[in-house]
């Protein structure tokens, strides 16, 4: 617990760091442009950015893009569908402008006119990661129950014996303990939270791979879902905990009953940012350890690029393994926290002091 | 700072694509699975209670086998027991009923005796009879003739009684 709750400080520390060099750098960059228009020199910051944001088309490699779907909807135009590869050839397709990966409509003078509200549906790098999820998910789970329909009372086998561990650990370790005799009804979204949360991780270390839970919307969905499901299935315990609290004198109720609004806020909010930071965190370490190769390219020539890269292989391998931990380690917390909030929401009889449930592990 | 702006279509797909996700995963994948382990568990407690319930069982039945051995071993026992105290008793009554047997005839025998004893008497007594009267008689005859001859007959008279 402790050593956890100094990697999450260390964590939160470099993220701070990081996104402190990525803004500058992105200042700099504005101030440079024109100056270094012939010999482009490597930013680190936007090439993290880059990396860690969304886009429209699915860069692999270097000039390996895979075109996307651009699906955008305007008051004036209706629905508008194209490949994401326009933007690549031209800088106004269709009388639609990109400007830092924002699509917009092109004004009179080809500049884009921010007034005009563009709804973006593109199927985007992230969108197509969810998909690809999506579809995976479906296909590993429908195996493992194709498995268990197939080895009724034997022995399970192959991708099912694999996982098997994993689905009784989120039910008898996460759901079972947290919310109690309740748990059948709330276990299928916790399999499907727990196990969305580590196949977009897993995905997200994958070299090329999209940044997907690293994002604050798809950590937002998660976390509003939560959120609901905690609230929509609140007993009266848990409102008059909020509300009525025992114990606590009239005077102070002012200032427990917005405190105990703000803690019901509070408990989604922490979840979409703690996956949100941790896992993108992640790939900022890693993406500025490699960066550092080019960095030192950049300063040293190509022989300091090529004598530090032994080094930086190293530490971003060791960040690697690190990230591999917290892909399941941020699952596991989501999960966990999540069926505590709603543990808490649904028991039937009335503690003295609901918060000891969640105040510790909210420490990770 | 938009990488803290949720973007609008992302968010979108997001609902979209987990929405389905959790209905598919829920009612073709978690269901089946949860039922099929829950079944696997039941089926495993089931075997173990089963395997509990047997050797309980298995237990009852050798104490049941033992008592009934010793419930045999007493019943072989009481009959042994039985066989001998009829075979005594048997036995018993014989030796009573011989010994009865003996008595009576003993009884018998000794009343026949007896009856015979005075069947006897009385006819020695008649005959003492008839012979004191036969006595007398000569002896009334004789009177008359001779004093001496009387005592002299008598005598001979009494040696003769005597005789017989």
């Amino acid at each position: 617990m402790f050593r956890l709750l100094i990697r999450k400080a260390f964590l939160s520390i470099v993220l701070s760091l990081s996104t402190l060099v990525a803004v500058n750098a992105q200042h700099e960059d504005h101030h440079d442009h024109e100056a270094a228009e012939g010999k482009k020199k490597f930013n680190v910051g936007d090439m993290i950015m880059h990396h860690i944001k969304d886009d429209h088309g699915w860069e692999f490699a270097h000039g390996l893009t895979l075109p996307l779907p651009v699906i955008l909807y305007t008051e004036e135009r209706g629905l508008d569908v194209f490949s994401s590869s326009h933007f690549a050839h031209e800088a106004n397709y269709e009388g639609y402008v990109k400007e830092h990966n924002k699509i917009y409509r092109a004004g009179a003078d080809g500049k884009p006119d921010k007034t005009i509200k563009v709804l973006d549906f593109s199927i985007t790098k992230n969108v197509a990661s969810l998909l690809l999820s999506a579809v995976l998910l479906i296909v590993v789970f429908f195996s493992v129950q194709k498995g268990y329909e197939k080895n009724r009372g034997k022995a399970p086998k192959g991708l099912q014996s694999f996982l098997e561990p994993v689905i009784l650990f989120v039910r008898d370790e996460i759901a079972k303990p947290n919310i109690g005799p309740k748990y059948i009804k709330y276990l299928p979204f916790l399999l499907t939270l727990f196990f969305f949360i580590l196949f977009n991780n897993l995905l997200g270390l994958v070299p090329g791979g999209a940044n997907l839970t690293g994002n604050i919307a798809i950590t937002m969905t998660l976390a509003v879902i939560t959120f609901l499901i905690v609230n929509l299935s609140g007993n009266k315990h848990y409102w008059a905990h909020l509300f009525k609290p025992t114990g606590v004198p009239v005077a102070l109720l002012p200032i427990m009953i917005p405190v105990e609004i703000v803690g019901v806020f509070m408990k989604p909010f922490s979840l979409m940012v703690r996956l949100f930071a941790n896992i993108t965190a992640g790939h900022i370490i890693i993406l500025s350890l490699l960066g550092l190769i080019f960095i030192a390219n950049d300063l040293g020539g190509t022989g300091m690029g090529w004598g530090v890269s032994p080094l930086i292989v190293a530490f971003s391998l060791f960040m690697n393994l690190i990230e591999l931990l917290v892909a399941f380690l941020q699952a596991f917390i989501f999960t966990l926290l999540a069926s505590m909030y709603i543990g808490s929401a649904i028991e039937d009889h009335h503690e003295a002091d609901h918060g000891i449930g969640y105040e510790g592990p909210e420490a990770h | 700072m938009d990488l803290l702006i949720p973007d609008i279509g992302l968010l979108f797909w997001m609902v979209l694509v987990f929405g389905l996700l959790y209905f598919i995963l829920s009612k073709f994948a978690w269901k089946p699975i949860t039922e099929s382990l829950k079944e696997r568990e039941d089926d495993i407690q089931k075997a173990l209670d089963m395997a509990e319930k047997t050797r309980i069982e298995m237990a009852k039945l050798q104490s049941d086998n033992q008592k009934l051995l010793a419930e045999a071993r007493a019943e072989r026992d009481a009959i042994l027991r039985g066989a001998k105290e009829t075979a005594d008793r048997v036995i018993a009554e014989a030796r009573d009923k011989a010994s009865e047997e003996g008595n009576r005839i003993i009884v018998k025998a000794r009343e026949e005796l007896q009856t015979e004893r005075q069947a006897m008497v009385a006819e020695v007594k008649r005959e003492v009879i008839e012979l004191s009267l036969d006595i007398a008689e000569k002896v009334l005859k004789r009177e008359l003739s001779d004093k001496k001859s009387q005592e002299e007959l008598v005598k001979g008279l009494v040696a003769e009684a005597r005789l017989n």
